[in-house]
């Protein structure tokens, strides 16, 4: 029956945020940046460490609450609940997973259903290790140190997914992973966000993943938005100096991977 | 004999361990008498005469029906007499000349200072103006500063007099006890007037003195004209040419309220003054300190002697304890032991309690308030740096003598362990499973439960631990200010001389203190977050060597 459930389309939950601005002491974290990511979308937000990428995420589900400017998940400004039914709501993935190490694999997954009161929370999390390619009867019972770090990643995106949130919010997720892995998780990712149907804020710094993952890519550098498109845009016609460098680089990785 | 032997191992659990046993005696008895709520208290200092004379008052008192609380070798001379001030304890026994020089702080002329009444009569005037203490008419004897050195250093370098010293004293090392050094009657005092500059100066304590010196380790020590170790050791003392010693009459120093509280105590006490003279007082003491008789039983048998109690009962043969071996003698006083073990258990257990009701909230809080967390617990840090004894003297114009003060300093060592141990095992509990844990929705007081709490046990266990062992340690020194415990042969051993007696407390203290070390380091592991346990149970080797003590 759960099975069922999950499989639901969600609520609409756009997000959007309108002229946000924030600063860390005297560094402009973000200045005046907007941006939407509709319904069931998935946008990555690409730039390099102090563009203000993770900044602007973690505002969604108020890890920071920006200093000016609205943001909004579903039409709704996230001030307008409180922030733990907030956060509960909304799927989180991390660069280091974030396990609790002391819980075993099927106790961290069933963390939000939990904290929820969903009545089915185990068959919730055993259903989401599934959907990452974790049979819960083989991995559900060992803790996070005796998996994989590709395994850990993958349990914290079944964690994130658990609760069948509208939206999910991933933070370099695939950074710490070795290529191998890495290719392995991301495609995982797509299949199941497409078919949950989940709207989706990535962030990373590669290009090639943004392209990959998203349907939208989003540029930031020194806390604006250079440019907005799909890859496609921005390599056709990249409207900046900086997205031209931006792209020109991660072609030429490519290319010398190739030659 | 067996019995004697039992007989005597439970009057010597009464001397010592008066605080507990004797008291609640004393409590029944004093609630029959109008308007005294509470035994007289009688405390000494911590050295053999001082208990003799404290534990003469004691049943001088009680063959009058006085309830009596004995707090024997309380503390040096401002521990002593600040407790006297305080009302604390009601009456022990001091000196003329101490209480001039190091309690006033005043000197008489030179035609006056060798006149003991004229000394006596100053104490008494100022005494009482200035604390509203007692000073009882003395008790007959002198017990001065005796400086002495063995006879084979009185011929080689040909000593007999204090100026003779002064002129060889750049050859000679002086063992002195701490409160000579200190007092401004002492050392500083001697080398002003006889220009004395010893050529190295070790502090050693009371215990050891005589034995160091017989041993050659020092060349001269500060002793007591009464000592019995004096003539034990068949020592010299050298004479005083110059008259810098006051007089040193003892007599008993009475609180302001005695005489208010229980009428007629004074008057008890008071028949004791004048019937001790130096060559008895001599004889006493070298029968507690050289031949290591029962205080209770001198005590007692001079009394009787003097006429004061009825006659003694029955007589400990001497010397039996001596003979008998160490093992033998640990196992005679067991019932005694074990009650120390089990209060000094009491009172750790409890000091313990309280610390972690107050530092584990403390080390949380601070973790929410991490700007204060350095200045508070470096703060309790420096707790730990004040000597224990020092803390407890510190404790008794605040609270008196006894087991609250004794757990409060207990309580203070505790701390400062468990509130870091608490504030950096949280601070550090996995930043990355925190974080995702605030990020997906939990509560503070989830993410304090569910996540750092069990992350932090180990660390919050390892801050009690510590505290635990500090404070089995600290614990043996409550005994100065009578809080019991396995201080208690401790300091009585310390103060008789008596090496086997101070083992008695310290062996089982050590033990104590390795085999709580062991338990908690099992509950340590018992408390590992659920990921860690397995590993930990098999256990690297260093483990193994951490807790073998206990095993």
């Amino acid at each position: 029956m759960s099975h069922a459930a999950i499989s639901l389309k969600r609520m609409p939950t756009s997000l959007a945020a309108r002229n946000v601005s924030h600063h860390f002491g005297s560094v402009t974290a973000l200045d005046d940046v907007s941006i939407d990511v509709p319904d069931g979308r998935a946008v990555a937000l690409v730039g390099e460490s102090g563009s203000g990428k993770t900044t602007l995420l973690r505002c969604f589900n108020r890890l920071i609450e920006p200093e000016r400017g609205e943001v909004s998940i579903g039409g709704k400004n996230v001030r307008a609940q409180p922030m733990v039914l907030l956060r509960r709501g909304i799927g989180y993935v991390q660069q280091h997973g974030g396990l609790l190490p002391h819980w075993r694999v099927l106790r961290n997954v069933a963390l939000v259903p939990t904290l929820r009161e969903m009545s089915d929370a185990t068959d919730a999390a055993r259903h989401a290790l599934e959907l990452v390619g974790l049979p819960a009867a083989q991995f559900g019972e060992r803790f996070p140190h005796e998996l994989s770090g590709g395994q850990r990643q993958r349990v914290a995106l079944a964690r994130s997914i658990a609760a069948r949130p509208g939206v999910v919010l991933l933070d370099e997720p695939f950074g710490a992973l070795d290529a191998i892995s890495r290719a392995d998780l991301q495609e995982t990712f797509d299949k199941l966000r497409r078919e949950l149907s989940v709207t989706t804020l990535l962030v990373t710094h590669d290009l090639a993943e943004a392209g990959r993952l998203a349907d939208e890519v989003v540029v930031m550098r020194l806390g604006r938005v250079e440019q907005r498109g799909t890859m496609k845009t921005l390599i056709s016609a990249p409207a900046t100096e900086y997205v031209a460098r931006l792209i020109e680089k991660a072609r030429a990785g490519l290319e010398a991977l190739h030659a | 004999m067996r019995v004697d032997l039992r007989l005597k191992a439970c009057v010597l659990a009464l001397v010592i361990g008066g605080t507990s046993v004797t008291s609640a005696h004393a409590q029944a008895d004093a609630g029959g008498k109008p308007g005294n709520n509470r035994p007289i208290v009688v405390a000494s200092k911590p050295f053999g005469e001082s208990y003799l004379l404290c534990e003469m008052f004691s049943q001088l008192l009680e063959a009058r029906g006085f309830a009596v609380e004995r707090r024997p070798g309380l503390g040096a001379t401002e521990i002593a007499f600040g407790a006297l001030r305080t009302n604390a304890i009601d009456v022990y026994p001091e000196y003329t000349g101490t209480g001039l020089i190091a309690i006033l702080h005043d000197s008489l002329s030179d035609s006056l200072a060798a006149d003991p009444r004229a000394v006596f009569s100053r104490v008494s005037r100022q005494f009482a103006q200035l604390y509203h203490v007692r000073w009882l008419p003395p008790l007959g004897f002198q017990n001065t500063y005796a400086i002495a050195v063995t006879r084979k250093t009185a011929a080689q370098y040909r000593l007999r007099t204090l100026t003779d010293l002064a002129r060889e004293s750049s050859h000679l090392t002086a063992g002195f006890t701490a409160d000579f050094i200190g007092r401004s009657d002492g050392l500083v005092a001697l080398s002003r007037v006889y220009g004395i500059r010893p050529r190295d100066v070790r502090p050693l304590a009371p215990a050891v003195k005589y034995q160091a010196l017989a041993s050659g380790a020092v060349d001269v020590i500060d002793g007591y004209s009464t000592d019995g170790l004096l003539s034990k050791y068949n020592l010299i003392t050298l004479v005083d040419d110059r008259h810098f010693f006051p007089p040193y009459e003892a007599a008993a120093l009475v609180s302001a309220e005695l005489d208010r509280r229980v009428p007629g105590a004074v008057a008890a006490l008071t028949l004791l003054s004048g019937r001790l003279d130096e060559q008895t007082m001599r004889a006493l003491n070298r029968r507690v300190e050289v031949d290591g008789e029962d205080v209770r039983v001198v005590a007692r048998d001079e009394l009787a002697a003097l006429g004061l109690v009825g006659n003694a009962q029955t007589t400990v043969t001497t010397g039996e304890v001596s003979r008998s071996g160490f093992a033998r003698y640990m196992w005679d006083r067991r019932a005694y032991l074990a009650a120390l073990t089990v209060r000094h258990l009491l009172l750790v257990g409890l000091a313990l309690l309280a610390a972690v009701i107050v530092a584990l909230p403390l080390g949380l809080a601070l973790e929410r308030a991490r700007h204060l967390a350095e200045p508070v617990i470096g703060g309790l840090g420096v707790l730990q740096t004040i000597p224990s004894i020092a803390l407890l003297a510190f404790m008794i114009p605040l609270l008196g003598v006894g087991v609250v003060p004794a757990l409060v300093a207990l309580w203070l060592y505790a701390l400062y362990p468990i509130a870091r141990g608490t504030y950096t095992g949280v601070r550090d509990a996995d930043p990355d499973a925190v974080s995702a844990a605030e990020a997906l929705g939990t509560t503070p007081v989830q993410r304090l439960i569910w996540v750092r709490l069990p992350l932090a046990a180990p660390v919050i266990m390892a801050g009690i631990r510590t505290a635990a062992v500090i404070t089995v340690g600290a614990a043996t020194l409550a005994a100065f200010i009578g809080a019991g415990g396995l201080g208690e042969p401790i300091v009585a051993g310390l103060a008789l001389a008596d090496t086997r007696m101070i083992l008695s407390g310290a062996l089982p203290a050590a033990v104590l203190a390795l085999a709580v070390d062991g338990i908690l380091g099992l509950v340590e592991r018992l408390v590992a977050p659920a990921h860690r346990r397995r590993a930990i149970w098999r256990s690297s080797p260093s483990d193994e060597l951490r807790v073998a003590p206990a095993v």
